[in-house]
């Protein structure tokens, strides 16, 4: 290119080059996965748990809701190149740390370093964990656990995806109802506890309204947010298609939310488990809570330490099975079938 | 004009909400729905400055102390495990497993082991509410941009000036993301703590109310304990908004363009 005299004003406008810059970019664009280019480098990754908020356009609410969701928020690239590296090395450093914790829990009372009354070593409380894996009031008492969790969280998630999927497609519910909902979103549930507890008693009612209450925000705000999030454009096309309203919720809307509705489900699961077993700790209702509560009382402290072992376990169960169903419900999205690109 | 419809959409709902409490609750006769006047009682008189200063404040300065330490405990942490690959390999089977345990049934193991003092309600906090903040620090500090990280190794940026201007600032938003889950979990423990072992305390004063069957008073300090929440939620929005200012910024630019 030759020099030009910066005084004859502006360069001349270079359409073929634009055109052409344009171009690149486009097919960059197509080839790297479209929607990428939104996020700077680093927050790509979380394109599941991304923009969940209303609309992307306007300033963030809050950057905490797009991350929200409890740990791993990166999938897509950043997951494939870690499955890829997480050979069987990799889980044997993962197992030395579960061993050295053991032997750290071991040591602790052995050396003297805790009461060994109030602490028994790791060991102890693991053959009690084994010797309960043959016992039936363990199990029942895990019965009742999952029951209080599943029946919970299925209240929760039908009421708030049916209201999320009514309020999310109305423009005025949603800025009517927008004041409540962040009002009462923080209320922590467990203020419910006394109300629960003079209400329903121990039965597994108190139980449900904790974790009804809990989980229904967490789902409800995920909806709220999928719907949001539906493309205008797709919108219109399935509009101009002559697609009636139902069409319209099953093939447009429910497949942009469904992220956002896993999403949402999955931090309810956790959030359940949570509030079951606070529960049964605190107001009695039956189960692994109450248990843990009846062994502290009755200075039955290694099952009491095996339960809490056993809650854990639950836990990440629970937390494996749901990582589990969302990547196969969710396994037409781009953020999971990363690998493609 | 356009601030007046504004303001009725985000007061409409809850004034709807109000006026058909007070209605419902003249006529009804449950024994569970405290009436206007009755609440309005039991907040005068339940809530007066003594009650604060016992109650209120302990617990909430309790509340304080333990994110305070979640923070700084999740966020140094969370820093060292997410710059050493061996170290995040070998922490992640074991940090998974803590932070499935519901961080309630903590409560009676630390009563045993720290006794049911101050100390035993901060750590309950501490060791619920650490969780998301640690593995999103350590989340944050992994998706760092690999350029960013490259430049700052070819001007042999590093020590505590890596850690200041390249891997807090890049890993913030993620950090407040847990720190944002951390408040909830804090708070609920918080209550919690109070509610099973104490003499004293929000959670405790609420159970007594109900277990005196004082309605008024009881609902009065769920609203209380609702307030704390909101309150809360409010005031890490302002320093989120702060703190993330760049981030906001940049994010909308790059919607925009």
């Amino acid at each position: 290119m030759t020099e030009r005299d910066p005084s004859k004003g502006p360069a001349p406008h270079d359409d073929e080059a634009v055109g052409r810059e344009r171009q690149v970019r486009d097919l960059h664009r197509l080839e790297t996965g479209g929607s990428d280019d939104n996020f700077p480098a680093g927050y790509r990754v979380a394109s599941l748990d991304t923009s969940t908020r209303p609309d992307p356009g306007a300033p963030a609410v809050s950057v905490a809701q797009r991350g929200a969701t409890g740990r791993r928020t990166s999938t897509g690239r950043a997951r494939a190149v870690r499955q890829r590296r997480r050979t069987w090395a990799n889980r044997l450093l993962g197992l030395a740390g579960i061993v050295l914790f053991l032997v750290a829990w071991e040591l602790l009372p052995l050396l003297g370093i805790v009461d060994g009354r109030f602490m028994p070593p790791a060991s102890a409380a693991l053959t009690d964990l084994f010797a309960k894996f043959g016992d039936s009031v363990f199990w029942i008492a895990v019965w009742d656990t999952l029951r209080a969790w599943f029946l919970g969280m299925v209240i929760a998630v039908v009421s708030a995806a049916v209201l999320g999927f009514l309020i999310g497609s109305s423009p005025f519910l949603r800025k009517f109802t927008n004041s409540t909902i962040e009002f009462l979103r923080p209320v922590p549930s467990v203020a419910l506890i006394p109300l629960a507890v003079l209400v329903f008693g121990v039965g597994i009612e108190s139980a449900l309204l904790l974790i009804v209450y809990a989980c229904f925000w967490q789902v409800l705000i995920q909806v709220l947010y999928g719907v949001a999030d539906v493309d205008v454009v797709a919108m219109d096309t399935a509009k101009s298609y002559g697609m009636g309203t139902f069409a319209r919720i099953r093939y447009v809307v429910f497949p942009t939310a469904l992220p956002y509705l896993m999403t949402g489900i999955r931090l309810a699961a956790a959030v359940a488990l949570i509030l079951a077993i606070t529960a049964q700790l605190i107001i009695g209702t039956p189960g692994l809570g109450a248990e843990i509560a009846r062994a502290q009382s009755g200075g039955a402290y290694v099952s009491m330490y095996s339960l809490v072992l056993a809650t854990g376990l639950l836990g990440v169960i629970i937390n494996i099975i749901f990582r589990a169903i969302e990547r196969q419900i969710l396994s037409w999205h781009t953020s999971i079938r990363s690998e493609v690109k | 004009m356009r601030y007046a419809k504004n303001f009725l959409y985000i007061v409409g709902l809850p004034a709807l909400l109000l006026i058909g409490w007070v209605l419902w609750s003249a006529q009804s006769t449950s024994f569970f729905v405290p009436t206007w006047e009755q609440m309005t009682n039991a907040f005068s008189t339940t809530w007066t400055w003594s009650r604060m200063t016992t109650d209120v404040f302990p617990s909430v300065g309790r509340l304080i102390a333990g994110i305070i330490v979640s923070i700084i405990l999740g966020i140094v942490v969370g820093l060292l495990v997410g710059s050493f690959r061996w170290l995040r390999q070998l922490m992640e089977p074991t940090m998974e497993f803590f932070r499935a345990v519901p961080p309630v049934v903590l409560i009676p193991v630390f009563m045993l082991l720290i006794g049911i003092g101050d100390d035993m309600k901060i750590a309950v906090i501490v060791l619920g509410a650490v969780w998301p903040i640690l593995l999103n620090t350590v989340e944050g500090v992994r998706s760092m941009d690999e350029v960013l990280s490259d430049t700052s190794h070819t001007y042999r940026i590093s020590g505590v000036a890596r850690i200041r201007y390249l891997i807090l600032p890049s890993a913030m938003p993620q950090i407040m993301a847990g720190i944002r889950q951390s408040l909830s979990i804090a708070l609920i423990l918080m209550v919690i703590s109070e509610m099973f072992a104490s003499s004293a305390g929000l959670g405790y004063t609420i159970i007594q109310f109900q277990r005196s069957f004082a309605i008024p008073e009881m609902w009065s300090g769920i609203v209380v304990l609702g307030l704390i929440g909101v309150i809360m939620s409010f005031i890490f929005q302002i320093v989120e908004r702060k703190v993330l200012a760049w981030y906001h910024g940049q994010r909308e630019m790059e919607n925009a363009g």
